[in-house]
């Protein structure tokens, strides 16, 4: 009795899985979700404070999955993501604030945040060339210099506002917007890992010597992995600059930084999915303490500690929800995990 | 002539507090191979120990020295007790997660029972010598000569006692000391120790140099030693010194001659250089590859 109805409940799993993993079901996703940003954008009904807390949702799982680009995938430890972030800030905000006349501001946003990206994944282009013959933690100083590098002279330059910073943006950074972004970002990562480019990636974080005697042009991957995040990590800066109308460089110094790392490896490593719910865990569990003051910034760290000592993998490390799974791969795997349990059961 | 003196003189105080706290990443790194970025962190405890000892307890310079930096080697042996040694055998990542995690923590705890920057009151008289133009106040003498005190005494550890051997040995390899009959986990303990240690006494002489102190100054000095010990070569004591002394020259020398918000901008330049130069630091032997 027990028996069937397990069955039917993992037959009702595998029929879910399978009408996930079909495109019609993520374009009724797509389209729902950007009918609800739409809707939510032009009639106002979710509070205003709860809209601000949905776009940094949504800019923290671009940062997020961006970054496990790097750090999850390809296994090196950057820590300079919130400077390409600002780089991309920066640009945005110059280019809507400066140069774009003020009456085309709503149709010329994406090209700014465009702008924003491309002017990121040039610096990331730049980060990359370091990468090819210092790896893991001389590589971490790297970015990190980089990252202060970045910090120091949007300081120095007062064209930009110095260490006061950049304003006079408008509010342009809307829900719709910041969902097609993280979408796109979402769909481009996942697809580019599970490509053939994303086996050179892992390969990398496997062993790097031993996946360049398998011709595996490790330069040319690791260039396309710096550039891609931070491209990404660009468009972020872009849309946070437009959400919250001012930025200054000390907003994306080495804390920010850490609060994005913090979110991978919550998260988990190399993992979309861990990606995403790192992200909005964190995002929404920060809102939540706020009632308790400075107390919740103590409750944090704590918190991930203790998380890091009891699961050091974080949520959904090295794993996938199945959704983003391609299905070619699912059954791949599936069927080596058969082969290896029939070998063992053979060899006992 | 006396300009370059007097610069050169500013240059060791802040490259002796640069290496003190860099000998505590790199001592840590070679024994774990695991970076502690909660070290900038008890550094700023260091100074926290100077200033609540120094105003309740009203103590001179020397006890007040040696309770902060007692103060500060039980807080680092706590926190490699209790968040480090259940990582040790995870994956590398988590540990470092979970080293900027304590340091977040010891941060934000410091900040939610001080919000406001303190003032070290001051501890010891301080006379100041003018030679021509030139001006050296005791204080600078004292800091520089307890640093190479300090620094000659870890060498002296380091190379000559049975401890110092284990360390060296561990180090070299993790997996047969203990079969030496080597107790692992109070070799690491005392590294822990010892190497905070030392960054607490660097908190402490930061806090009469610069007096205000507040939650937030160990970041950015614990993120520069950091990169003193990585120009030194990481897990080398001796390039973790020669590394700050250099930092601190750099530092105080792009102050001097310009503007000094550049300071931050060609110290990292400088590093990258050196980094692409020499990918493994001054002092730092390649470690080869096999497949």
């Amino acid at each position: 009795m027990s028996n069937s109805s397990d069955t039917s409940y993992s037959a009702l799993i595998e029929k879910w899985h399978m009408l996930t993993g079909t495109r019609l079901f993520w374009a009724v996703v797509m389209i729902a979700g950007i009918a609800f940003c739409i809707a939510v954008d032009t009639f106002d009904f979710v509070d205003l404070y709860l809209q601000l807390i949905l776009i940094y949702v949504g800019i923290n799982i671009i940062l997020t999955v961006s970054l496990n680009l790097i750090n999850g995938y390809m296994g090196e430890f950057s820590v300079g993501h919130a400077g390409f972030m600002a780089v991309g800030a920066y640009i945005a905000s110059i280019l809507t604030v400066h140069v774009f006349p003020p009456n085309a501001q709503n149709l010329l946003f994406p090209l700014a945040i465009l702008a924003g990206g491309m002017a990121a994944a040039l610096v990331g282009f730049l980060v990359a060339i370091p990468s090819f013959k210092t790896r893991g933690d001389y590589l971490a100083i790297v970015t990190l210099a980089f990252g202060m590098i970045v910090k120091s002279i949007l300081e120095n330059i007062d064209a930009v506002g110095g260490p006061r910073g950049l304003l006079g943006m408008e509010k342009l950074t809307t829900l719709p917007w910041v969902f097609f972004w993280t979408a796109l970002s979402v769909w481009v990562i996942r697809n580019l890992v599970y490509s053939n480019f994303g086996r050179g990636v892992l390969s990398i974080r496997e062993d790097e010597i031993a996946s360049d005697l398998m011709s595996v042009n490790t330069r040319q991957v690791k260039i396309i992995a710096f550039v891609v995040s931070s491209f990404f990590a660009g468009i972020a800066g872009g849309l946070f600059a437009h959400a919250l109308q001012f930025i200054n460089p000390r907003m994306f110094d080495i804390l920010k930084s850490t609060d994005i790392l913090i979110m991978v490896y919550l998260g988990g490593i190399a993992s979309i999915g861990g990606s995403i719910i790192g992200a909005v865990i964190y995002t929404i569990l920060l809102e939540i303490l706020r009632p308790l003051g400075i107390w919740r910034m103590v409750l944090m760290p704590l918190m991930l500690v203790l998380l890091m000592i009891y699961r050091p993998r974080g949520i959904m490390g090295m794993k996938e929800i199945r959704m983003f799974v391609p299905l070619r791969d699912f059954v791949t795997e599936k069927l080596w995990r058969q082969k290896k349990k029939e070998a063992g059961d053979a060899s006992a | 002539m006396a300009y370059i003196f007097q610069q050169s003189l500013n240059a060791l105080q802040l490259g002796s507090i640069y290496a003190l706290i860099a000998l505590g990443y790199t001592m840590v790194y070679g024994i774990l191979t695991m970076i502690n970025f909660a070290h900038g962190d008890l550094f700023m405890a260091g100074a926290f120990f100077c200033f609540l000892i120094a105003v309740y307890l009203h103590l001179s310079f020397v006890p007040t020295l040696l309770l902060s930096m007692l103060g500060v080697a039980f807080l680092g042996v706590v926190i490699e007790r209790f968040a480090y040694k259940p990582l040790r055998n995870a994956p590398r990542v988590s540990a470092i997660i979970t080293a900027l995690g304590v340091g977040l923590f010891l941060e934000n705890f410091t900040l939610a029972l001080s919000p406001y920057p303190k003032h070290i009151p001051q501890l010891l008289g301080n006379t100041t010598w003018t030679l021509g133009s030139l001006s050296i106040s005791s204080l600078q003498i004292l800091i520089i000569a307890l640093s190479l005190v300090l620094m000659l005494i870890l060498d002296f550890i380091v190379q000559r006692t049975k401890a110092g051997m284990a360390m060296r040995a561990i180090s070299w390899d993790k997996t047969i000391v203990p079969l030496m009959g080597v107790s692992v986990d109070k070799i690491i303990s005392l590294t822990f120790a010892i190497g905070t240690g030392l960054g607490g006494a660097a908190g402490v002489m930061y806090g009469l140099a610069y007096p205000i102190i507040d939650p937030y100054m160990g970041i950015m000095v614990g993120w520069k030693a950091f990169i003193c010990a990585v120009v030194g070569g990481i897990g080398n004591i001796r390039g973790a010194m020669i590394g700050g002394f250099i930092l601190g020259a750099v530092e105080i020398m792009v102050a001097a001659f310009l503007p000094s918000t550049y300071r931050d901008v060609v110290a990292f330049t400088l590093l990258l250089i050196l980094l692409i130069v020499r990918p493994y630091g001054i002092l730092g032997k390649p470690q080869p590859q096999k497949v």
